[in-house]
């Protein structure tokens, strides 16, 4: 197995008494799918904030590609090969679908400054946008604000700047809910040909597509991994089946 | 209708206006219109601040402050040129921008708009407590400022002039800053600042450039301002100033850079259409523009827009 690109040393987060992240270690490996399920409140989420830096731990480490980056800010992190979608989708309501992109790829070409130069059609930026929009079926909706997109659009959107910044790990929270039956589909078809890509870590409560995608899953209960392994192991752990309450699996 | 035709016949009215024939009024026209300009460009280089990168500053009028000191201050010291002036302002603007930005932009919301008031309210007290330049009283200008040795600034002619081409050129760096990756990526912060973290980009860097820009347009607006008044004064600087700057630029419509123009204008005329009619002109002046900010959807800018759109359809 390849060396991780994404470590989790041992993470702690706790808000007043309640601890939300309780000594969580895992990997995700390069090429593989890491997907991380849980109930509602388990911590998912925060796991998700205390990897890309937006919240800061009490204890424990994050480490990309072997480096220590639990010090580091949110977008030094971004520069050093991580990128995120988020649970609420993030997207920049008044640019268009491209410019949204392109944004992602001007930050991936370390061409974040310049002052006189319009950035709006610059080519250098537009071309690999609208091949990632392509990919994601978003090309003929290109030159829409983002404000006027469906939500499910706005959760491929997300995922065009994700793999715009051509990331080693990519963290997705949810990019399946609230999707229709056919996006789903396609969003699960394109999630499973990222791998050989970067590193995924995935949250989803889709448990068809966790088991259709993951090579490994983790189980978080109450901020504490219960279970960790792959797919078939998982779904026959009892602590696993405890968790959640006689959900099938 | 298209983006440029409102801003074009801005500068086509404010180029023309000179040569209309006002008779006795003229005078007085030139002078508001003069000081219109002048709080326009302040007004512009907030819009840079607010329109682009979100930041509701209620200090902005301190930057008017540190520009009409710069030239005071020299002016006591028998230098008027604006080889010097300009220099020491733009260096004053962001010797204040850079330490108080850095430390504001460490808030948001309501925190950062009462850091950005305290930092300008200490700037206004330090201007008053400067004694040797009037104290609270303010300063009295010696000589004009001059350019290259000519005195263009203390004929009318030749401040409407000056600051009619500062205002067209500081409009047209805001419009290129804003379409640049610099702005886009500060347009980005102001819309969605996850994201843009997200995405790798720093929004306190970004947010910190944009303040210094702004800073340093608006001492020039300063400069300006104590040239028309022939008077330096800690009340540039006051919170009430400040406020109207945001008032301006809200008025006007945030983001579309013209507006800022057009909502300095609507307040100078404003406010002196009204003190005509009483002294208490505050008190019918502070509703009508809330009334405005709530009822002009995209401010005066917006309205330009919406005929245009009419028409077209
Ligand atoms: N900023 C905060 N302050 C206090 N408590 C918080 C904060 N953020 C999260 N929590 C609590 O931490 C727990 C875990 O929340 P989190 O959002 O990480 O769960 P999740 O697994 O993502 O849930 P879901 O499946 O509903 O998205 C919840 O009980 C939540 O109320
Ligand atoms: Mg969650």
């Amino acid at each position: 197995m390849p060396d991780p690109a994404l470590s989790l040393r041992g993470l702690v987060k706790r808000y007043g008494a309640l601890t939300v992240t309780d000594h969580v270690s895992l990997d995700a490996a390069p090429g593989a799918i890491h997907a991380v399920i849980g109930p509602n409140g388990a911590g998912k989420t925060t796991l998700m904030q205390l990897v890309s830096g937006f919240v800061a731990p009490d204890a424990g480490a994050v480490l990309l590609n072997g480096r220590d980056v639990t010090r580091l800010k949110p977008h030094r992190r971004a520069r050093q090969g991580l990128a995120r979608s988020f649970q609420l989708t993030a997207v920049l309501p008044e640019m268009s679908v491209r410019e949204n992109v392109a944004l992602a790829v001007q930050s991936r070409l370390g061409l974040r400054w310049g002052f006189l130069r319009r950035a709006a059609g610059d080519a250098r930026f537009d071309a690999p946008a609208d091949q990632v929009l392509a990919r994601l079926g978003l090309a003929d909706r290109a030159d829409v604000p983002a404000a006027r997109l469906s939500h499910g659009e706005r959760r491929q959107l997300e995922l065009a700047m994700a793999l715009a910044l051509d990331p080693a790990v990519l963290l997705l929270d949810e990019p399946l809910a609230g999707a229709g039956p056919e996006e789903t589909a396609r969003l699960v078809s394109l999630l499973s040909g990222l791998r050989g890509g970067p590193a995924v870590l995935l949250i989803e409560h889709d448990m068809a597509a966790v088991f259709a995608l993951a090579d490994t899953i983790s189980v978080l209960d109450q901020g504490r991994v219960i279970a960790s392994g792959p797919p078939e192991a998982i779904r026959d752990d009892p602590a696993v089946q405890a968790a959640y309450l006689g959900e099938s699996l | 209708m298209r983006g440029w035709v409102l801003p074009a016949a801005i500068f086509a009215a404010l180029a023309v206006l000179p040569f209309l024939p006002l008779g006795a009024q003229s005078g007085f026209v030139m002078l508001l219109a003069t000081r219109a300009m002048i709080l326009g460009l302040a007004a512009l280089s907030l819009d840079l601040m607010l329109g682009g990168g979100g930041l509701v500053s209620f200090g902005h009028a301190a930057f008017l402050g540190l520009g009409a000191y710069a030239v005071a201050m020299l002016d006591a010291a028998g230098m008027n040129d604006a080889l010097y002036v300009v220099p020491a302002a733009l260096g004053a603007a962001v010797a204040f921008a850079l330490p108080t930005g850095a430390i504001a932009l460490r808030t948001r919301g309501v925190n950062y708009i009462m850091i950005t008031l305290a930092f300008a309210q200490m700037l206004f007290f330090a201007f008053g407590s400067l004694a040797d330049y009037g104290g609270d009283d303010g300063y009295t200008l010696n000589a004009h400022t001059t350019i290259g040795g000519v005195r263009l600034l203390a004929h009318p002619g030749g401040l409407y002039a000056a600051t009619l081409l500062l205002l067209l050129l500081a409009y047209a760096l805001c419009r290129v800053l804003l379409a640049s990756r610099f702005g886009r990526a500060l347009r980005g912060v102001r819309q969605n600042r996850a994201r843009m973290q997200a995405l790798g980009y720093d929004p306190f860097a970004l947010q910190l450039a944009a303040t210094l820009i702004g800073g340093a347009l608006c001492a020039l607006a300063g400069v300006l301002l104590v040239n028309q008044a022939e008077f330096a004064s800690p009340a540039y600087a006051s919170w009430q100033r400040s406020g109207d700057l945001l008032m301006m630029v809200i008025l006007g419509g945030v983001g579309s850079l013209h507006g800022a123009i057009l909502g300095a204008a609507a307040v100078v005329a404003l406010e002196e259409a009204l003190s005509r009619v009483t002294e208490h002109w505050p008190l019918i002046y502070g509703p009508l523009l809330v009334l405005a900010v709530i009822f002009l959807r995209g401010g005066l800018a917006g309205i330009g827009a919406g005929i245009g759109k009419r028409r077209d359809a």
